[in-house]
């Protein structure tokens, strides 16, 4: 659904993105996660055709998206940062969005009303930051969209109306195929609704997996052994290592059986396998590459 | 219907199966009782269908639901389905008792405890 390929995108001395790949099936649910500075404000702009890439191809529903209004009518998105006219009331950017996209339903407006608690009739720059954000969910998901770019979407949502949009996003999934990509730093939330994941760090993508593969093959082992002595076997792919007394605790890229059984054969004394949430798999999987540097 | 604990550390699906698991050996799902749509529970969770649908997968794999293209997802009749949730969780009591006998229970403790249980009925 989406390709990005080796795309490029600087801002004058700054190389936001460098060689930058990605890939979104569709009907997906795409996590995109980073630090601070990796580049997914960037990566999104350029998937919606907003910036153009210096290098490197973009490619939407089948279709190279900059410029391209057909392909660009099919992707919503919602920015970190929203922008509307000052006088702008919801009522008036529905009628805007009526006229703007061809595929924008009066009638999916009025279905999704009772989900959104806002007057139509508000200037959109009285509302709170929060119910704003509620209002762009409300006019992009009356688009029906094939694809939803959504960048730090639930930043100033209250837990209620998190749960609510989710709901509606998810139901739009498994109704009508709509592939969404979100970028968050709410990793807990993300594991919930996400599919799959990207991991990008400095412009570039580290790792895109199916989040049950991410999470099955990347497990943390309790271990300890008699002699207080180990050393681990070199298959097992030990991305860290902390000892306290007799306890090691170790985090293995490798799935919770393939770990036990290549532990069982230093014999130890204990071994209990936990699973790792994806912030911590976030931390180590970026931290290992850091160190790498 | 069915609830999500996020302190929970076991993957989404599971919890999802667990509790169908439970409210079907407990009667409270009966036979060709129609399950929400993958759909439905995916909205109302506020989570991805994909999760549901491995669910349902699994449920379906273990006899406890079968389903019909186009019309959802139904609970079996069969008693095949209690008997792999049986074997299920005393797969985990003989992981739990073997982890007591390890720490020096004796089997003969571990039976009390049961016919003691059985008492309090």
């Amino acid at each position: 659904m989406i390709k990005v390929s080796q795309v490029c995108k600087a801002f004058g001395p700054v190389q936001a993105l460098q060689n930058f790949d990605m890939h979104v099936l569709p009907g997906s649910v795409y996590g995109l996660v980073g630090p601070n500075g990796a580049g997914k404000t960037t990566a999104l702009k350029v998937i919606s055709g907003a910036m153009r890439a210096d290098a490197g191809t973009v490619s939407v529903c089948g279709g190279e998206v900059y410029e391209n209004v057909a392909v660009k009518g099919r992707i919503a998105s919602i920015p970190s940062d929203l922008y509307f006219s000052e006088i702008a009331t919801v009522e008036g950017m529905k009628n805007l969005y009526g006229v703007v996209f061809p595929d924008f339903s009066s009638l999916r407006f009025e279905e999704l009303r009772p989900y959104f608690n806002l007057e139509t009739n508000r200037q959109v720059r009285s509302l709170s930051k929060g119910m704003q954000k509620q209002a762009f969910f409300w006019l992009a998901l009356s688009r029906r969209p094939d694809v939803l770019l959504l960048d730090e979407p639930v930043d100033g949502l209250d837990p209620a109306a998190r749960h609510t949009i989710w709901g509606l996003v998810m139901d739009d999934v498994a109704n009508r195929g709509m592939t969404v990509v979100s970028s968050s730093h709410n990793l807990r939330e993300l594991t919930d609704v996400c599919d799959h994941v990207g991991i990008m760090d400095a412009g570039q993508m580290r790792l895109e997996r199916s989040l049950s593969e991410l999470q099955e093959n990347f497990v943390k082992v309790q271990v300890a052994f008699e002699d207080d002595k180990f050393e681990a076997p070199a298959e097992l792919d030990v991305v860290n290592r902390v000892q306290e007394g007799r306890l090691f605790t170790l985090v293995v890229r490798a799935s919770a059986e393939k770990a036990q059984a290549i532990l069982a054969q230093s014999n130890p004394m204990f071994v209990n396998v936990l699973p790792l949430s994806l912030e911590e798999i976030f931390i180590y999987e970026l931290g290992g590459d850091r160190n790498e540097e | 219907m069915i609830s999500i604990n996020p302190q929970d550390s076991r993957p989404l699906y599971e919890q999802i199966e667990d509790n169908f698991m439970k409210l079907i050996a407990a009667g409270i799902m009966r036979e060709d009782d129609k399950l929400p749509s993958v759909r439905s529970l995916a909205s109302q969770l506020a989570i991805n269908p994909n999760t549901i649908q491995r669910a349902y997968r699994e449920l379906e794999a273990k006899g406890f639901i079968y389903s019909m293209p186009g019309k959802g997802s139904f609970v079996s009749g069969s008693v095949d389905a209690a008997d792999s949730r049986k074997q299920e969780l005393l797969g985990q009591f003989d992981e739990v008792s073997q982890q007591l006998i390890d720490l020096g229970c004796t089997a003969e403790e571990l039976s009390n405890r049961l016919k003691e249980g059985k008492s309090d009925d």
